[in-house]
């Protein structure tokens, strides 16, 4: 992930057989695993739907708008992620920076939203062991929430290289991997918001 | 023949440039040196897991033994599963994979060099800790399928399902990135003209399992979390009282134990399509058919994981579901096996040892390929399943299958690694010690599941009447286990004394024959451009290819250098999911900062700066 | 090499006469039916036995004639180059998938025909997994056994499986296959546990042997059972002592249900008069001591549900879940020291605890009284 850093620039002049940068073609193939990763929670998570024995039962904590607003700041982080990638490319360190933040602080809202959401339902009496309710979802979204900060992680060490001028436009595969990397866990949860909250 | 003309090799010589020590393994980024890393550990598990089931045959020897307890017996099979499996089968082939497939494709490495690194060394980790388990006298002891509600605190209180959960998932990591290396690594770094059509059958089936791991993997990885949190956070995935399914585990579990399977196999089909072809000196039978096949097997495992479930009651429609998949995928696994006797029909069969082992599979894997069939019948396996006659199939499968698969590749590339022959003299000694000793372990293991042995059953009663079946099984493993011996032997006296082999000893027709033995760390000084599937069997294209790989380079092609991260990465992997034993929540978050600055070094780590410094 | 060759030659011949033993005693042969269930699935593996071995063959002849044939000389010139042969390919695709297709076919008849719901008037048999015996409750009449179940020929019989604890599984190999007992999850209101169910209906009397084939814990491997076939006259006199011990007041005997109250208070003298000291003195340590928190045996305060059922005990021919054969010695030894024989056993013995209960502190004598008392119960 992380380490897509460095080693980018002397791939690039690499021979390739299918002319696809060797990064590019890692990281999809990466986010291949990811989906069979999160496939199978949330596999679990839907046979598991409705099979509580005691409450809280998903009716009764979850509050629609709220996590419809969270699920509207991570769509809009990804927006911003598609300029940030643009100011990179176009050497534009300003577009970059500001975009970069966008994202970054979008990402964390999220998150905040996410912390506030986990620490609500504990107290409604959701726990990690109340009930199949409680196991299947925490770990879902907890695992999903935990890729999101490694994604906040990873974007703040690129607005940090672009602030110290180091992320010149030769370098933009550095922030269109990450960009994959936010693109496909904002994805993930699009799928969750719908499975989890939406269809219950 | 070639064979002859290549007779005349000289002693292999050191190259110049290459760095040695202890500290150079350590940092090595090179596939070649990680390739005899993986395949060195590979072979220290295999002989722990070989003495783990010399134990488990000592016991087995009488009925009503007490040789070793019951608890002890119960690890000592759980861990013989699971070094096998993971420890032995899927690295030893991960070995081929790193030192053999570059080669193939006219690579100078794998894509990503330092994550391969990390690969190895996670698994060197990750091994270490599952048997660090034995010095706390808690192997896991819940079989290698370690199946719920068993493995709940409840029930297994103690830290052996601990060091088996956590062990697993190291492990798992490490062979998720190995996959997305290997997939990117075929994909991309492809020689000129090396188009897929034209690759070696081992690094296709390298490219399928490849996908096999990265796909199948995350499963068990979910799995293992959802065991972990039930174990160490009380989560309820598997707790029956909160009205969770034990069931739900095998399914996961065989969703990725199956695939698991074909994982385990298809590398050593692609060894033997290999071998066949190179001493029928004939091109495989019907290559984009053994190509498909192999493919079309990919696919299809991942729909049978079921009948690893029959008698788990899944109801008459899903069992049928399962039965027809089953049946389907021996079709491909049939044509594979018609296809390689075809290519040996008209040739010019060479016996070499390394041949040999690939006649051995062909005639061996057919016999636990077709008692598949039979646990395919979902009826029949009623009978069938958890029984001996399981144990006797899939070992004809796993040994006979894939470890001779493997040792075929052994003495088909051992010259390509080290520029000697194995001793073609042990090497007989070896495979025939070999064939007997599988013969005479698993073959009675199909009559003593006949007649009522389940299985990982710490002994029996004497009245069920299968004594000398379980004692020719022990007579049998014990030459087996002086087989392996007598490979250890071979290997290690062939690399130092072993016969001089130039750079194409067998006259075989791929590419990685056209470059010296050993190779140099860059392998190619220029990239080879191929025409065709046998390039080393047309002159004109092989005189082209070689007057390339063969030459002195003025200046040596850039590698990337030497890099003490992935090590630090590995250790933080393996710290981070050991200190998850401690029931503490925030422990593990201290491996997780120390993996986080490894992957901050290794990030900010320019991979050339040691042809910089030269400069 | 020529030594090698001998011990094929040894190998093949020990093999064959272990094949030609089959015949023999073998009283957990998954290959001697002795119900319909058992002869479906025997007859569909003698069925896919037949075809597999005439591929085995066929690839083996041609392999050896291969390997024959086309051997290097040193002369040998180069082999004609030959890529494929569409032909040939679609050949042995078809060939084998027609096989399968002819294996499939009574596979899936089987998978249905054995998976019907209850034939009409079948007896209903529970069968519930313990780490490490197994629990008998026929629902009908309520009457519970334990590691030795009776039923009778010729008549339909359903087990419905389930486990206590962890997953084990019913397997009989001359009644049939196996069927896991899984744990039961507890499901939201409204909504019915799954068992699993075996159908079947015996057609010899007689005692067969049956043992858990699912790993279960430390003593999976000593968790055997029996199931008694006996014609109906003989399952309804067993049936009938089960509902009225002997080791039972005759006059409560008619409702097992008031026992319970009166067993050692007011023993029938009928009773007492057959039973000789050493029985009476086991019977009052065993009904004092904490035996009866776990154990049950009818018609007597002992009503424990979380160890075997001890109802007619001394006349089943095994102890300790099949392992041992029922006699005095290996009675008192199990007393004595149960984790000695069975690692993991819940009952504490004389020296060691067992589930929550400390060690029993018995005397030898103490032991043996048990031991006879048991040994009353028939």
């Amino acid at each position: 992930m992380a380490d897509a850093s460095a080693a980018v620039a002397h791939d690039d002049h690499h021979y390739t057989a299918t002319g696809l940068n060797s990064w590019k073609v890692g990281f999809w193939t990466f986010i291949g695993s990811e989906c069979l990763f999160f496939g199978t929670l949330i596999s679990t998570y839907m046979v598991y739907k409705g099979e509580s024995l005691v409450g809280p039962f998903s009716g009764d904590v979850f509050d629609i708008p709220l996590t419809t607003i969270s699920t509207f700041v991570l769509l809009m982080s990804s927006l911003a992620m598609v300029l940030a990638l643009d100011g990179v490319q176009r050497g534009n360190k300003k577009l970059a920076l500001t975009w970069l933040a966008a994202v970054i602080v979008l990402g964390a809202t999220f998150l905040g939203f996410q912390v506030y959401e986990f620490n609500h339902f504990y107290h409604e009496g959701l726990s990690l062991s109340t009930n199949l309710l409680g196991s299947s979802f925490y770990v879902l979204t907890g695992f999903h929430g935990a890729h999101v900060t490694i994604g906040v992680i990873w974007l703040t060490t690129l607005f940090i290289m672009s602030a110290m001028n180091k992320l010149p436009p030769e370098k933009a595969l550095n922030v269109e991997i990450a960009g994959l990397y936010w693109h496909f866990v904002d994805i993930v949860w699009i799928v969750i918001f719908v499975l989890v909250y939406l269809i219950q | 023949m070639s064979v002859a003309t290549e007779s005349t090799a000289t002693a292999p010589a050191a190259h110049h440039g290459e760095p040695t020590g202890l500290w150079s393994w350590i940092t090595t980024v090179d596939h070649k040196r990680i390739g005899i890393m993986y395949f060195m550990t590979s072979i220290v598990f295999l002989l722990i897991g070989g003495l783990e089931a010399l134990l488990i045959r000592i016991q087995l020897f009488k009925p009503e033994n007490d040789f070793i307890s019951a608890e002890l017996y119960n690890q000592l099979f759980t861990m013989h599963g699971t070094t096998m499996i993971f420890l032995v089968a899927m690295p030893m082939a991960v070995a081929y994979f790193n030192y053999i497939v570059p080669l193939q494709i006219g690579a100078r490495d794998v894509a990503f060099p330092r994550l391969n690194a990390l690969s190895y060394w996670i698994y060197l980790f990750g091994g270490i800790y599952l048997n660090v388990s034995w010095f706390v006298g808690a192997a896991p002891n819940t079989s290698w399928v370690g199946y719920a509600n068993l493995t709940s605190t409840q029930f297994s209180p103690g830290l052996n399902v601990d060091f088996w959960v956590l062990g697993l998932s190291i492990l798992g990591v490490s062979s998720i990135m190995g996959g997305v290396n290997f997939v990117t690594t075929i994909i991309n770094l492809r020689a000129p003209g090396m188009k897929l059509m034209r690759m070696p059958l081992f690094t296709w089936m390298t490219f399928v399992t490849s996908f096999l791991l990265i796909t199948a993997l995350p499963v068990i990885a979910v799995a293992l979390i959802m065991l972990a949190f039930d174990r160490f956070f009380a989560a309820n995935f598997f707790n029956v009282a909160a009205g969770g399914d034990p069931v739900l585990w095998q399914h996961l579990f065989w969703i990725f134990g199956h695939p698991e399977v074909y994982i385990l196999v298809l590398p050593a089909f692609g060894v033997i399509s290999d071998v066949i072809p190179a001493f029928s000196r004939k091109p495989l039978f019907g290559y984009p058919v053994v190509v498909y096949a192999g493919v079309l097997i990919g696919f299809i495992g991942w729909g049978v994981w079921s009948h690893h479930m029959f008698t788990s009651g899944l109801g008459p429609i899903a069992d049928s579901f399962f039965v027809a998949t089953t049946m389907i995928i021996a079709i491909p696994t049939g044509v594979k096996i018609f296809n390689w006797m075809a290519t040996m029909w008209g040739g010019a069969i060479r016996f070499t040892t390394a041949m040999n082992f690939a006649i051995g599979l062909v005639a061996l894997f057919t016999v636990g390929g077709l008692s598949g069939v039979m646990h395919a019948s979902a009826p029949v396996d009623l009978q069938q399943h958890d029984s001996y006659f399981v144990v006797a199939h899939f070992h004809y499968v796993i040994v006979g299958g894939i470890l001779l698969g493997m040792f075929s590749g052994l003495y088909y590339w051992f010259p390509k690694v080290t520029g000697r022959f194995l001793s073609e003299k042990l090497g007989a000694w070896h495979f025939w010690t070999t064939l007997i000793g599988f013969n005479l372990t698993f073959f009675p293991m199909h009559f003593s599941g006949m007649f009522g042995q389940p299985r990982r059953t710490w002994t029996y009663q004497s009245e069920l009447g299968i004594e000398l079946f379980n004692q020719l099984s022990t007579i049998g493993g014990f030459i087996l286990g002086v087989s392996t011996l007598i490979m250890l032997w071979n290997v290690l006296k062939s690399a130092r004394s072993g016969a001089p082999a130039g750079s194409n000893p067998w006259g075989a027709p791929s590419l990685e024959w056209s470059i010296p033995s050993p190779p140099h760390h860059y392998n190619f000084p220029a990239l080879p451009e191929v025409r065709s599937r046998e390039p080393m069997w047309h002159d004109d294209e092989r005189a082209a290819i070689e007057a390339v790989t063969l030459a002195e380079p003025e200046t040596e092609p850039e590698m990337p250098g030497p890099s003490f991260w992935p090590i630090v990465v590995a250790s933080g992997v393996t710290a981070t999911w050991a200190l998850v034993m401690t029931g503490v929540w925030w422990a593990p978050l201290l491996g997780l900062v120390y993996t986080g600055f490894g992957v901050y070094m290794w990030a900010f780590e320019d991979p050339f700066k040691h042809l910089k410094s030269s400069h | 090499m020529k030594s090698l060759r001998t011990a094929l030659g040894t190998l093949v011949l020990a093999l064959l006469t272990a094949g030609c033993s089959l015949e023999g005693d073998y009283p957990q042969s998954s290959v001697a039916p002795t119900s319909d269930f058992a002869l479906m699935i025997h007859e569909l593996y003698a069925d896919i036995f037949w075809w597999t071995l005439l591929i085995l063959a066929v690839v083996w002849v041609v392999l050896a004639y291969i390997l024959i044939r086309f051997r290097a000389r040193p002369d040998s010139p180069v082999p004609k180059q030959i890529h494929g042969h569409m032909g040939l390919e679609i050949g042995w695709t078809i060939g084998p998938a027609l096989i399968v297709v002819a294996i499939s076919i009574p596979t899936i008849q089987a998978v249905f025909a054995t998976q019907q719901g209850d034939p009409e008037g079948s007896l209903v048999v529970d069968v519930i997994g313990h780490q490490y015996w197994w629990e008998f409750r026929y629902p009908d009449s309520g009457l519970i056994t334990a590691n030795e179940v009776h039923i009778p020929v010729d008549r339909p019989v359903s087990f419905r499986i389930s486990s206590d604890d962890v997953i084990h599984s019913f397997w009989v190999p001359m009644l049939g296959g196996k069927r896991d007992a899984n744990p039961m999850r507890i499901r939201p209101e409204g909504e019915d546990p799954k068992y699993n169910w075996i159908h079947l209906t015996a057609n010899e009397t007689g005692t067969f042997w049956g043992q858990c084939a699912e790993f279960c814990g430390d003593s999976h491997s000593l968790m055997g059972f029996r199931v008694v076939v006996e014609d109906e006259a003989g399952f309804q006199a067993w049936q009938a002592d089960l509902a009225t011990p002997v080791a039972a007041p005759a006059t409560a005997a008619a409702d097992p249900a008031q026992d319970t109250t009166t067993a050692d208070a007011a023993p029938a003298p009928a009773q007492v008069a057959q039973v000789d000291p050493l029985v009476e003195q086991g019977r009052e340590i065993f009904h004092q001591q904490t035996c009866i928190a776990c154990h049950a045996i009818a018609g007597t305060n002992a009503m424990g549900e979380i160890a075997p059922n001890l109802t007619l005990f001394g006349r089943r021919s095994s102890l300790a879940a099949g392992w041992l054969e029922n006699t005095p010695e290996n009675l008192q030894a199990w007393i004595k020291a149960p984790q000695d024989i069975k690692p993991g056993a819940l009952m504490p013995g004389v020296a060691v605890a067992g589930g929550n209960w400390p060690a029993t502190n018995l005397t030898d004598d103490q032991v043996e009284a048990i031991a006879a008392y048991l040994y009353s119960l028939r």
